[in-house]
Parts: C-alpha cells; structure tokens; sequence
C-alpha cells in the first residue's frame, strides 16, 4: 500500500524545464543562440591548428577571449580551468535568472563525459587530482555555495539528457524542491585522436541523415537548466516533463543496435508514463550525429514506432557533436522552439540517405506546436526518450 | 527513509579476494589487479572470452555481475528486466591515460578505436547489459566517496517509478592497482530489507 502511495505522489508531482543558458560559438544566452539557429548560422568551422590536432577539422568552438570576457565580470579570483570557465559562466546566468537561495532543498547535477581530460596532457598547468570529475564537481559547487554535493553524472553522450531525467527522480523523491543542472564537454586532442581512430570525424560541416554524410564533427558547449517543482515564477520558455525512457540495446559498445532495439524500447517508456499518443507529438529533436550507422539506426526505430512523419530536425550542423552536454543543449533549443511556435531547419541536411523515411526539416518555418521528443544515443549501448510539454501557452 | 525494497545478494571484490554475500568464492594474494582478474576469470568458469578485450574497470564490473547473477540464476538467453546504476571516483581515468599515452608523442602515435572506446565508464555497464541482455535503463555516477545514500534514492526512484523490476546497483572503481568492486542486486520481493544500513554493513562486509 505504502508503495502504491508513491507512486501516485510521484505521477502528481509535474516537474518542469525552466530558466535556462547556452554558451557556444553561436552566443552565450538561449535567446541569443536560438536566434542564430533561426537564422541558419552554423558555429561549425574549418580548424587548422597543429597544436591542437595534427590535421585540420570542422568544430564550434567557444572563443577564449568573449570567455576571458564574461568569466572575469563574474570571478574575481582563483584559477580554473577552460571547462570551468564555461560551466560557472553558464550556470551562473541561470542561477541569476531564477533568484533561487541555494539552500539545502536546491541540488546540483553535473553532466560531462570527459570534464578537464586536458589536464592529463603533460603540458598542462593543472594538478592530475584536477582531472579526476568528483574535482570538477566540488569546484562548482564550491563556486557558487552550494549545500549539497554535486551530483556528476558520466553516461556518455546520453549524459546531458539522463541529468534532466536525474534531476526530476531526486524532485519525484521529495529530496530535492529544485535541482540546477550543468553540462559540458570541451573539444580536445584526446576526444579527435579518439574519434579520428573510428575514422567517423568529418573535416566538412556534419550532414545528419543526407546520402553525401561525411561523418561527425566535435564541438563543446556548456548548458544549463533549472529543474523545478514549483509553477510559479517559470521561464517562458518552460516544459514540463511527461515521461523519460533510457533503454540499453545490450548489442555492442561502441556501435548503435541495426534494430533501434533500445531507442524504441526508451520512446515506448516515455510515451507510456506521458499518457499520450504519438500523435500527439509535434516534433523529434534527434540525436543525428551524421555517421551511417548512427542515422540508420535513428531512421529504422522511428518507422518501427510510426513516428516517421513527425517532423525530425538534428542540431550537429550548428554545435557538432557536443558530447555529454549534447542532450541538454538540444532539449533547451527544443524548449525555445515551442515557444518561438518555430521547427528550426536541420542544417546540413541534403538528399535523404537513410533507408526508411523521415520527415527532416529542411526549412525553418513557424507552426503551432505543444508536445516535442528528444532522442539521444551513445557508446555502451545508451539510449533516452524524454517528452516534454509547454506550459506558456500565451506564446509569441 | 527505507523502503519496501530488498537486497537478494552482494559481491565484491576487493584485496584480491572476491567474495559473495560475505562468504569467500576466489582469492589469489600477491597478484597485481590484471593478473588476479585474470586468474579469478579463469577459476570462476566464466566462459565469455570478450572478456580478454575489456579494459580493467570493464573486467571488475563483469566477473562482479558474473558471480552475483550466477547465484542469482539469471538467464542469459531471455531479456532480464534489471536497471543499473553504478558510481565510482575515478570515471575511466585508467584507460584514460592509456589514450593519452598513446597521443603524447607525434612521433610515436597511435590512437586505437579498442581503447577509446573505454574512455567512458558507463562501457563497463553496456558489457554486462550485452552479457545478460538487460535492455533497461543505466547511469553511471561519480563521487569522491562511496555514497550509499545516493545509491538507495536512485534505486527506489526507478523502482517506484515503475521502470524496471531489478536494480544492480555498485561501486566499480580503478586507478592504476588500486581496484574495489561491490554491487548488490535490490529487489522487490526478499527478506533483508534495502536500507542505508545494509547497504553500508555488506560495503564494509
């Protein structure tokens, strides 16, 4: 009886998306960002730089200077690292938006896949004990004063979606009232020679889901988010989280499931605990990294689930691949495309090249929209659903 | 707060010596970790030779599971419905300094997909999610202790939840000789209920 009674509480318990930032090459606020986005502008460019990697790449990198920049107005001391630097900058908007004392009620989810890996290089001006993510975790908790410890979570490049669905489970629990999540990753020599070995990384602009694909680009982004039970005083912007899925395809580590196996079985999860119908659903943020495999797979569980006419767009053209902050960022510009009433071009995009049809977005354009899904998958087996809802139905 | 959850069974693996719910099953002293993991496998009648490709963390989280689910007689050949949800200090730092080493000198580079792949510590789950076909959800945390607290929050969430039947949950954990694995299986039905308490005495076990 105990346990029927929670899990009603739970079901009652709406947890909401909120206050939100992005810091990328396209800009360091959502609103900013998005309106690039809107505009078409990639943040992808060509890089040659032998120190960093010995052959040139496509990537979005943050600018170390408007970094230096907006990091300086906020930190008067202490030496922190380029991730860091990105995280505290991004969480420090929301943090300022949403006016929440950071009591003991208030939590702290990290999500990265490989935080400062650059201090292992030997020419780092970083101790080792710096690389290690539980370091990483203290210095922005620390930051900014938290009472509870962060909470890292290092899932691969599910990471940034699985924090949001963490964040809500602490909320459902009643250990937390509002949970504050941070994703980020940086692009590195160790994440290209990684990438470059599966011969996956692409030196032209990433074209998810077209017949020309070239394969992946890498790019790094800090995001942030306020999870939150309370409705009022909401972002705009702000979802409600139906229902979440995370899957394994239990098939192999580092290549998705021919099947789409796992990712079927997360989007059946979610719509589940949604309590809707597909037809419901007015948008798929996928995952659409622009490898053969990756797309194929995405194409397959999407006819399998007969979502194959529901407009799908990647984000890769715009960041590249941006790791375990991936799943955030994206869910966040899902978040502002509700609200803009707007389905944003899936950039790159050319002629199809998947077997199955899907419906990519080949042109931004507005439209009435309520309900969206966002799909990530990653190296383990990893695969999350997550459905979200707008609330603002008064929007621009 | 405790739940209506139970704990069925515990392993773990530390000092050379593995043993499940407190009772010893191999030991092997004066051996370093790849060389007792090895010969633990070989004792154990493991039978999987995937095994031999895994990075260290991978090989801990596997022979763990393997003695555990062995007891537990879980069916490898049917999809078995059990989260998991694993933590440790240092995510793959291990192998994370084997890719680096591989990158650090120009003239002798040699970056390898099989080692870049472990570069991430969730693949230690996705080994076992491909041995025991669990097709269910999985995390990996990080923390600078072992946290108990935060295992049992997280397994009753996704028990109450209603997103699986069974959580394995653990500490996988690898930094150079330094190794200590412990997972325990929390279950809906059984005796030894799923507390802060138990899940500390059996880490202390």
């Amino acid at each position: 009886m105990k346990n029927g009674n929670k899990k009603l509480d739970s079901r009652m318990t709406e947890v909401y998306l909120s206050y939100n930032n992005i810091v990328s090459s396209l800009g360091f606020d959502s609103e900013t960002v998005v309106s690039n986005i809107h505009n078409e502008i990639s943040g992808l460019q060509l890089i040659d730089d032998k120190e960093m990697f010995f052959k040139s790449f496509c990537s979005s990198i943050i600018n170390q200077k408007e970094l230096n920049n907006s990091f300086t107005s906020i930190a008067v001391e202490g030496n922190f690292t380029r991730l860091e630097m990105m995280m505290i900058t991004s969480l420090n908007r929301v943090i300022q938006d949403t006016k929440i004392p950071l009591t003991k009620n208030v939590g702290l989810i990290i999500s990265t896949t490989k935080g400062n890996i650059d201090i292992l290089d030997k020419n780092s001006k970083f101790l080792e004990e710096r690389a290690y993510l539980g370091s990483l975790g203290k210095v922005i908790k620390d930051f900014f004063k938290f009472k509870n410890d962060a909470i890292v979570v290092s899932n691969a490049c599910v990471s940034g979606v699985l924090a949001v669905t963490i964040a809500k489970r602490y909320i459902t629990q009643g250990i937390y009232d509002n949970v504050f999540v941070v994703s980020g990753d940086i692009v590195t020599e160790f994440i290209l020679s990684g990438f470059n070995s599966f011969q996956a990384l692409s030196s032209e602009p990433c074209k998810p889901y077209s017949k020309n694909r070239t394969g992946i680009n890498i790019g790094e982004v800090a995001a942030s988010v306020l999870v939150t039970k309370n409705d009022t005083n909401l972002a705009k912007e702000a979802v409600a989280i139906l229902g979440d899925g995370s899957c394994n395809d239990a098939n192999h580590i580092s290549g998705p499931s021919r099947t789409g196996e796992g990712l079927v079985r997360s989007v059946k999860l979610a719509q589940k605990e949604a309590n809707i119908s597909f037809d419901n659903i007015d948008y798929i943020s996928a995952h659409g990294t622009g490898t053969p495999f990756n797309d194929e797979m995405e194409a397959i569980a999407i006819n399998r689930l007969g979502l194959q006419n529901v407009p799908i767009n990647s984000l890769k053209g715009y960041f590249g691949h941006t790791l375990g902050a991936s799943g955030l960022l994206e869910t966040i510009v899902g978040m502002h495309s509700l609200y803009n009433n707007t389905l944003y071009s899936s950039l790159g995009f050319e002629e199809i090249g998947v077997s199955q049809p899907i419906n990519v977005i080949t042109k931004t354009i507005t439209k009435k929209l309520n309900i969206f899904l966002k799909t990530a998958s990653g190296f383990g087996g990893s695969n999350m659903a997550v459905i979200f809802k707008k609330i603002n139905m008064t929007s621009k | 707060m405790n739940s209506n959850y139970y704990i069925s069974s515990f392993c773990s693996i530390k000092n050379n010596t593995i043993s499940l719910n407190g009772s010893m099953v191999y030991s092997n002293e004066n051996m370093e970790f790849l060389e007792f993991i090895k010969a633990a496998y070989k004792s154990l009648d493991t039978n999987y030779p995937k095994f031999f490709k895994m990075d260290g963390l991978s090989k801990l989280a596997i022979l763990a599971a393997h003695v555990l689910f062995k007891n537990e007689n879980i069916n490898q050949d049917k999809d078995n419905d059990i989260a998991v949800v694993f933590s440790n200090k240092s995510s793959s730092i291990d192998t994370d300094r084997k890719h680096q080493k591989s990158i650090e000198n120009k003239d002798d580079y040699y970056p390898s997909p099989a080692i870049f792949v472990y570069t991430l510590p969730n693949i230690c789950i996705g080994e076992i999610s491909i041995k025991y076909k669990l097709f269910s959800e999985n995390s990996f945390f990080i923390f600078e202790n072992f946290s108990a607290q935060h295992l049992l929050d997280y397994a009753n969430s996704l028990l109450s939840a209603g997103k699986t039947e069974k959580v394995l949950c653990g500490w996988v954990e690898l930094d150079g000789n330094q190794y200590e694995a412990y997972l325990y299986l929390v279950t809906k039905i059984g005796t030894i209920l799923h507390s802060k308490e138990n899940i500390i005495k059996f880490y202390n076990t």
